[in-house]
């Protein structure tokens, strides 16, 4: 049951569950290597958590098998598979106490003596004093923490984790990422972490499979990800994206040159995931807090080589940290710019005439056929509780 | 005047207990004329009237004749009923829960029928059954008209235990290396416990003092519902009071470790 050299390696290949008429997740190849911590990220209803319990043998794959390192377990009920699970809403015993729930992989092991690590695993999660309560006797985040140590105590290869912080406030769950986080670099198991949450995936995974309509949409690293994502919903679901259509106007080295209501645009062709046929569409795309605002009057003072737009601040707001701006412009109507309160321009007013311009290598491509608006909107309500 | 109003005030501060201890008085009077009788010594034979304290009956509890024989026989009917009753609803209860079949809907409404059948058609049209099927009339008959009776009040009880038991247990169970047998042992069964033991309690206290029912498919046999019945019209002995105190208090006795168990617990928890 301990964890070997690829022993923890999930590999899913063409796995894909559908239910009558309705597909939760289309065939799906997934490797999610030994000792990583991997996040499946996405809207509720996007497949993740039918994935996650595919893994964890409590959802029957329509297709497709699933390995853990070279041992197939596609057919093994859940308590043949070395994989815990912990739950959305923690699924503690209610019956047994917090002893009794962590030793309750043990016991059903087989395994006699569970008193020293049980106890050892309670010191870990910090609730060595609460042994002999019962679960509705704690608080979220202790049961959050039970629901962990009942888990790892077992030292499966994969740790499966659904949700799991859904239902702690914001600063308790800023608190568990960080805790989770510890635990999965001490332990070093390899965690799957199914999450609604962008940033709780970005903070907390070396690895995230953005989910949407049972597919995957993009895997990469956070950082990859956030610059460079290949499709509108992964632009839009992962932080806010400005996106703008365009029309490839020519090639220049490793730049495409393009148009855009009247103005020139360059993207480096290496961050295009679009087919780039000269007049074909292109959505151009760039990051809010990319983008340097500049008043009309100072234009000239713009360096050259930058991509730039001209606009009228439709609103601004003043967050702290930084001010938010919504520009109109005539290639989108609702520009978003963030930019650090370190030298403020009080001309820059709604109302006010303004150059907008951004280093080209910011500049990311997509293909012009997708829905513009994918993924805006679907993680904020809930994301910002 | 000042004196009015305060009695006035006293009165609204205290309103919810008085109109407890009401309620409880109307709710124990009867308990209580039976236990006080269980301790006269009647003139007759009739214990409807106080003579004076004696402690006979209670000497000699079964110094009727048929009285321990019918009440033994009372006991273990209800016995086998719960049994019954207990296992075949808790089945129902999870397979009506759990399970989509064809003619759910129509199972889950028909489990309530002898609830709402009017018991002495019930027992006449069982009465009719088991002459028609010629079985002869006796215990068993008695046993599988109680078993039926109580079924769907087991059913009642262990369904909405079942129904609010999170479903996600079972399978942080499985995913913890439990299988289906131990899962059910070790998570389900525990869990939905309370809502069975009510049921059984339930089928318990119904089969015991059934009298209807059980008298259309006893035959010539005699439970004590029906010796206390009979006995009535010649007359009543003590020992009947004897007997029904003796039932109460066991009731009460039962209440209350359950509470002090219950109590202790909670305070080590705490503690």
């Amino acid at each position: 049951m301990t964890s070997t050299d690829h022993g923890g390696d999930v590999r899913l290949s063409g796995i894909s569950k559908t239910y009558g008429s309705f597909t939760a997740v289309h065939p799906l190849d997934l490797t999610v290597p030994q000792g990583s911590f991997f996040a499946l990220l996405g809207a509720s209803g996007c497949g993740k958590t039918t994935t996650l319990r595919m893994i964890a043998g409590l959802e029957e794959p329509s297709s497709g098998t699933v390995f853990l390192g070279d041992q197939e377990v596609t057919n093994l009920p859940p308590y043949k598979r070395p994989v815990n699970t912990v739950f959305q809403s923690y699924a503690l015993f209610p019956h047994l106490d917090i002893f009794e729930n962590v030793a309750f992989g043990l016991r059903r092991r087989g395994i006699k003596s569970v008193k020293k690590q049980v106890e050892d695993m309670l010191e870990l999660v910090q609730l060595g004093e609460q042994a002999r309560k019962k679960p509705h006797q704690l608080s979220g985040g202790q049961q959050q923490r039970v629901a962990v140590a009942r888990a790892l105590i077992n030292t499966p290869r994969v740790l499966l984790l659904d949700e799991p912080l859904g239902a702690l406030d914001l600063k308790l769950r800023r608190q568990m990422q960080l805790e989770l986080k510890r635990i999965q670099t001490e332990v070093g198991i390899t965690f799957v972490h199914v999450t609604h949450d962008q940033e709780e995936a970005m903070t907390m995974a070396d690895t995230v499979a953005v989910m949407n309509a049972g597919r995957v949409e993009q895997l990469g690293s956070p950082a990859d990800l956030y610059e460079n994502p290949h499709t509108t919903f992964v632009a839009n679901f992962l932080g806010t994206s400005n996106l703008i259509e365009a029309e490839v106007d020519a090639r220049s080295g490793d730049e495409i040159v393009l148009r855009a209501g009247g103005g020139k645009l360059l993207l480096p062709e290496a961050r295009c995931s679009a087919p780039t046929r000269t007049g074909g569409k292109v959505l151009v795309g760039v990051r809010p807090e990319k983008i340097s605002l500049t008043h009309a009057d100072d234009a000239g003072d713009i360096p050259a080589g930058r991509n730039r737009i001209t606009g009228k601040i439709a609103a601004t707001s003043f967050i702290g940290v930084s001010t938010q701006y919504v520009i109109d412009s005539p290639v989108c109507p609702e520009f978003e710019v963030y930019v650090q309160n370190i030298d403020r321009d009080a001309r820059l007013a709604p109302g006010a005439e303004v150059v907008l311009h951004w280093n080209p290598a910011h500049t990311f491509g997509l293909d012009a056929d997708q829905d513009i608006e994918a993924g805006v909107g679907t993680v904020d309500e809930e994301a910002a509780v | 005047m000042a004196f009015v109003n305060s009695i006035g005030r006293w009165l609204k501060s205290h309103f919810v207990v008085i109109a407890g201890l009401f309620t409880l008085g109307y709710l124990l009077l009867p308990n209580v004329v039976v236990t006080v009788f269980s301790f006269n010594k009647p003139k007759g034979r009739f214990n409807y009237a106080w003579q004076q304290f004696s402690t006979d009956a209670w000497r000699d509890p079964c110094g009727v004749a048929d009285l321990c024989g019918s009440l033994s026989l009372s006991l273990r009917i209800a016995f086998w009923a719960t049994i019954g009753a207990t296992v075949l609803g808790t089945m129902i209860a999870f397979a009506l829960v759990r399970y989509r079949f064809r003619a759910r809907g129509a199972v889950n409404s028909l489990i309530f029928l002898p609830m709402a059948m009017p018991e002495v058609v019930m027992a006449a049209s069982l009465l009719t059954l088991f002459l028609n099927l010629g079985a002869q009339l006796g215990f068993w008959t008695i046993l599988i008209a109680h078993v039926m009776f109580c079924l769907s009040f087991v059913v009642v009880a262990v369904k909405a235990r079942v129904m609010s038991m999170d479903p996600r247990l079972e399978e942080a169970a499985r995913d913890l290396y439990a299988g289906p047998v131990q899962t059910f042992v070790r998570v389900t069964l525990p869990i939905v416990a309370p809502g069975i033991a009510a049921g059984a309690l339930l089928a318990f206290a119904l089969s015991f003092d059934d009298f209807i029912i059980t008298n259309f498919t006893a035959g010539s046999t005699v439970t004590f519902p029906m010796f206390v019945w009979g006995s009535a019209q010649r007359g009543t002995p003590v020992q009947i009071n004897v007997i029904g105190t003796a039932m109460f208090l066991i009731a009460v006795l039962f209440v209350l470790t359950g509470m002090v168990i219950g109590n202790r617990r909670n305070r080590q928890k705490s503690a």
